[in-house]
Parts: C-alpha cells; structure tokens; sequence
C-alpha cells in the first residue's frame, strides 16, 4: 500500500498552485463582484493544458487522469470557485460526457478542441420540473431522416451561454421513459434554432454563468448521437458519477483553504492579550476543520485512484456520491467555522471569507442535491442485499 | 544549433531555515525547485529554438539523483534532452570543481553553440559557476544578460550594470549567464509534465562516462572549504520614528549624534 503521489503528480500540483495563485486568485474578487467569466484566465489555462486534464493525450488532453483532475479541482477552489465551476463543468460533465460515451469521430471532432480549451462546452440536463428527477425530462428530439429536431429548453446550465458545444438530453420516446427514452446528443450552439435566455443572478460562483436555453426547431445530425440510442440516461448518470468526484475535489480545496485561512487569522488576532490561537474554542474549531479534511482528502484520492485504474464501477459509483456528499458537507461545516473565527472580519465583503462562504453553499445542491447522493448510496447497498429502492 | 542550459535544483529559500545551533540547512518538508534564474535561462533557450534559430535545446545538472525532478520540470517546459550529472565522486563540490565537472559534461556531449546558465543560485549567491566555466572552455562570456540576439554566428547581449546596461558582442561559440529581467518563465504544459516522467528519460552521467579526474572534482577538487556556517543573531526589536517628515528627520540626527555617528 502506498499513499503517495507519483513525481508527475507533484509537479504538476506545484505547477497548478503557481498558476491558481499568481493568475486565478488576483481575479477571484473582482469576477464575483462583477459576474463576469475571467476569459483571460481560461485562455491562460487553456495554454497550458488545464482545459483538458483528464483526457488521453491523443485526443488533446493532458493524459492526468482523474488523479490529475481531482489536483486541479482542489488547488483552483482553494483561491477561486467560479473560475474551478467554469473548467469543471467544461472538462467534468460537459466534454466528460462524450469522452465517456462518444464515438471516435465525436471525439476528434468535439473532445480534441475541447481537450485543448479551443472550444467550451456544457452539460444540459436540468429543466424547470426535472432536477433531481432526471428522468422527467420534457426536452423532445424527433427523428426527421439523416437528423433529429430538438425542441424545448434547460435551465441553470452551468457555461450554458458561453459553450460552444453542449452535451443535450432529450426525450426520444415518451412510452419508454428514463430508460430507453433518453438519448444524450452533442449540438453547437452556433447552429439555428439555439436561443440564451434568462442568465441567473447567484449567491455564490458569481464569475461562472449560468443561463437558460432554448431549442426552437434545432437540427441535429444523427451522427451526433452520443453512445447508444435511447441510452442517453445512463450516458448522464455515468457522467455525474464521474463528476460528483471532481466536485468532491473541489470542497476539499475549498475547506482546506478555510483552515489555512482560520490557522493564519487566529495566529494573528489578539483578544485578552493573546492570540485567539490560545483559546481552547478556536483550537477544537480547528481540529475538526483539519480532522474532516483529512477524512475527505483520503476518500477523494482512493475514488480517483479507482476511476483511474479500475474504471466506471458500481462500486466507483457509490464512492464519488459518498465524496460528493461528505465533501460538501466538510466544506460546509469548515466555511462557517471559517466565518465564525474570522467574527465580524468573516461578514466583510474585503474579505474573501464572506466569498468563500456563499461560494460554498452551491455544492450541497449541484451535481445531484446531497438528498440524491443519499439516496443513491443507499439504493447501492441494498441492492447488495437484495432489497430494490423504487 | 545546439543550446546547453545548466540548471541547479535548490532548495526553496523562502521555505528554509538554520537550524541554530548546527548551522545547517533545515531541509525537511522544504520543496526542492529549479533555481529562479536558471529558468529565466531555460526559456531564453526555449525562446531560440522556437524561433527557428536553435533546433536542440540540452538541460545539464550536476547534483544527487533527486535533482531528476529539476530536469523532468525543463523537459516539461520543451527542453529536448536533459543529462543529470551525478556520481559521489561529485559530492562536496564547491563552485571550480562544479564547472570543472559541467565542462567535462559538455565536452564529452560533443558539438555546442551557446551556453547559458541562471545568474546566480538563490541557495549559494555566488554567481560564479557560469564565468568559471567560460574559462574553463575556453569561450567568451557575457554576464549579467537581460537581452539576447544571435546574429550571423556571433550573439549580441545586454549586459545589466547598477545603473544601465552594457552592449556586448561575442563569437560563438559563447557562455552567458541570464538573469531575471529576461523574461517570465512559462509553466510546464499539463501534457509536457506528463509526458517527462512518462515517456521522455533523463540520462545519467556519472564521473567514469566524463572521464572526470577525481583530483577536479568532489570535495577533493575543490580549493575552497566551508569551515562553519552560521545563522546571524537575530536583532532586536527596531524603533518606527512617527510624526511628520521633519520631526522624523530630526530625531534620527539627534540619535545619530548622540552615538557620535556624526
């Protein structure tokens, strides 16, 4: 048993530190402040091959696995959550999806420029009455010769009016419900027929954009059908599987950047003489933070672990809803901790504690509410022992 | 043409302590780094190449087996080749005896047009090591560069003094030293890291494949000795002068007068 990190994996973690602290972090303010996406950051990113960590280098990646993926997650949330939330749901679920799924040609065609950040893509699942149920999608595609038309639209898309590319779901036939009646297709959103709508105003991941879009009488080409026909709902499950370890990731950069920030205040804020380090208050606060993130970071590197060399699992599956789930809760037990030792300079907006704290309450909800993961990691265990969740 | 950049791999001094009462370096838990300068070296080399005027860009290190890392990180920013020089015939080497073995590196690897090397190594501060291996060859130098060009076989460079620059003009082949003016170092690809430690190697060169004399290099080749090290006591606590520019002024004469300073 050996739990370190192979050379590349340093190296390529300290490389990622530099870049998240000297062109992520002098922008992370400014992008929440304004909601605007930090394209000169995701240009800069996308120079250097962190558009498309995990993905094979033959198809324009950087080949870093998951492995990689989850040290990029976790290094880039420790200074800025919008520009993580930008390239994850890029690379995580919305290229993710047809590098799982797609055939060879989707993948020269979409996953190679999106690998290299020359195109950006997004994941559209959500409409306003399916969330976590998925499958109550309402999105149609009608097969009409060599092409489907698509009608309907997605809300909260996460880059969803800055892609290029998006990963769609659509009923294709109503009689077979989830199962069979889903398929996943890839449209270009400069094709005729796509419409941005509203654009959500947030509480948190400010400098990410999430829209609303329509689908008016969009023609897509067959062979932009990713995986099987009729399959797409296990194409979407497939990649949330994936995703929610990367958003695992994510918390865990998140909370350690909370206790970093909590040790370095604490050492430096004198109450009654002392630092409040001396207190036995602050000092509990803190190691349950470090406690819990520990916890975290050995469960998000034994799924990466498992993804990258055992692949798509049913165990895996059950893995990354644990992680998605313990890890937004660690996160968000350790940002109000985080506040709470910070007092009134934790409520300060020049602080970037009361960002942290908003940014944070989104991953208890995205990616599948921490009610779904529950409920998917239940379902996997009783089917263990025979009993079906319906 | 064939570009050879030496490189050292430190420890990350904003990172490192004395122990007290050792004098020694406290290097645990310190990360090891490329020197600062020499990757200002590295992409000026980089540079060359990529604009058409240099096909080979050659890394070489002289260190323990662990300075691999160093040379893994210069082929992930697209050096070609990377030699670490290493062997215990080379340890306890101080800066002639490291030319002395960089120099036989380089004349046992054959041909080359340009040498460049990091101003100075932020563990040591001498800046010696790029001149005496200048000498050593037997080439011109140019220290202190912060502007290179090559033009029909010869380089031009800017040469960084106080308060200005110097102009110099050298045939090659040529040693210059580079400095942090230069340029920014860029980041390592994702896929180029990859790739270093995946698919790329880094040879191994020890005292033997040189033909190093073991009188030139090592401890035994090396005129200076270190005979303690030490770090300096720490200073009390110093005195903030307040008010206006002229009260300050004023108190600091009266301190310094009444040291009899002046």
């Amino acid at each position: 048993m050996d739990f370190s990190f192979p050379p590349e994996y340093e190296l390529f973690r300290r490389v990622v530190r530099e870049f998240a602290q000297k062109e992520v972090a002098p922008l992370a303010e400014e992008i929440d402040r304004e909601e605007r996406v930090p394209w000169e950051t995701i240009k800069k990113a996308a120079k250097i091959g962190l558009m498309g960590v995990p993905f094979p280098q033959e198809y324009g990646g950087a080949g870093g696995g998951e492995i990689g993926y989850c040290i990029l997650m976790e290094e880039l949330n420790k200074v800025c959550a919008s520009t993580a939330t930008v390239i994850g749901a890029h690379t995580g679920i919305g290229a993710m999806a047809f590098y799982l799924d797609g055939t060879e040609e989707q993948k020269r065609k979409y996953l190679v420029p999106c690998a290299k950040g020359e195109y950006i893509a997004a994941f559209a699942l959500t409409e306003a009455n399916a969330g976590s149920d998925a499958a109550a999608i309402q999105t149609r595609a009608v097969r009409d010769g060599d092409y489907f038309i698509l009608n309907g639209s997605k809300i909260w898309i996460t880059n969803g009016d800055i892609a290029d590319v998006l990963t769609v779901f659509a009923v294709t036939d109503p009689a077979l419900g989830a199962r069979g009646g889903v398929t996943a297709f890839i449209v270009e959103t400069a094709w005729p027929g796509f419409r941005v709508g509203t654009k959500e105003e947030k509480m948190g991941i400010r400098g990410s954009s999430t829209a609303e879009l329509f689908f008016d009488d969009m023609r897509i080409p067959k062979e932009n059908v990713i995986g099987q026909f009729g399959a797409g709902f296990l194409t979407a499950l497939k990649t949330l599987d994936v995703g929610r370890l990367s958003l695992g990731a994510g918390c865990l950069g998140g909370a350690t950047a909370c206790l970093e920030m909590s040790l370095d205040f604490a050492k430096n804020r004198y109450q009654f003489g002392a630092p409040i380090a001396q207190k036995q208050a602050i000092q509990w606060m803190i190691a349950d933070m470090a406690t819990e993130i520990e916890a975290l970071r050995s469960m998000v590197y034994r799924g990466a672990w498992m993804l990258d060399t055992q692949g798509l699992t049913r165990e895996f599956s059950t893995i990354s809803a644990m992680v998605k789930l313990y890890g937004s809760e660690v996160l968000d037990r350790a940002v109000d901790k985080c506040v709470q030792i910070h007092g009134g300079m934790g409520y300060m907006k020049k602080f970037p504690v009361e960002r942290a704290y908003r940014d944070a309450r989104i991953t208890r909800i995205f990616e599948g509410t921490n009610e779904v993961q529950r409920l998917v990691i239940a379902t996997n265990l009783f089917r263990k022992v025979g009993v079906r969740i319906r | 043409m064939r570009i050879v950049v030496c490189i050292k791999q430190v420890p990350d001094t904003t990172e490192v302590k004395l122990d007290p009462r050792t004098g020694t370096l406290i290097r645990e838990g310190v990360p090891s780094i490329i020197n600062p300068e020499d990757k200002n070296a590295i992409e000026e080399a980089l540079k060359l190449r990529e604009a058409g005027q240099a096909e080979e860009v050659v890394i070489i290190s002289m260190g323990p087996p662990q300075a691999d890392a160093a040379l893994r990180e210069a082929l992930a920013m697209g050096a070609d080749r990377a030699i670490l020089l290493s062997d215990r015939a080379f340890a306890g080497s101080d800066t002639w005896a490291t030319a002395n073995a960089l120099g036989l590196a380089i004349k046992h690897l054959g041909a080359y047009d340009l040498i460049l090397c990091g101003r100075q190594a932020i563990d040591g501060d001498t800046a010696q090591v790029g001149p005496q291996l200048a000498e050593y060859l037997n080439i011109p130098q140019i220290t202190y560069v912060r502007e290179l060009e090559l033009i029909d076989g010869r380089v031009r460079a800017k040469r960084s003094l106080e308060d200005g620059y110097e102009e110099i003009e050298a045939p090659l082949p040529a040693l210059l030293t580079i400095t942090n003016q230069a340029n920014t170092p860029r980041y390592p690809h994702a896929a180029g890291i990859f790739r270093a430690y995946r698919e790329q190697t880094v040879e191994v060169w020890g005292a033997k494949e040189v033909n190093a004399d073991e009188n030139q290099v090592g401890l035994k080749g090396s005129p200076t000795q270190v005979k303690r090290s030490f770090a300096p006591e720490p200073k009390g606590a110093g005195e903030m002068l307040s008010g206006t520019d002229k009260d300050k002024v004023t108190a600091l004469v009266q301190r310094l007068r009444s040291k009899n300073l002046i």
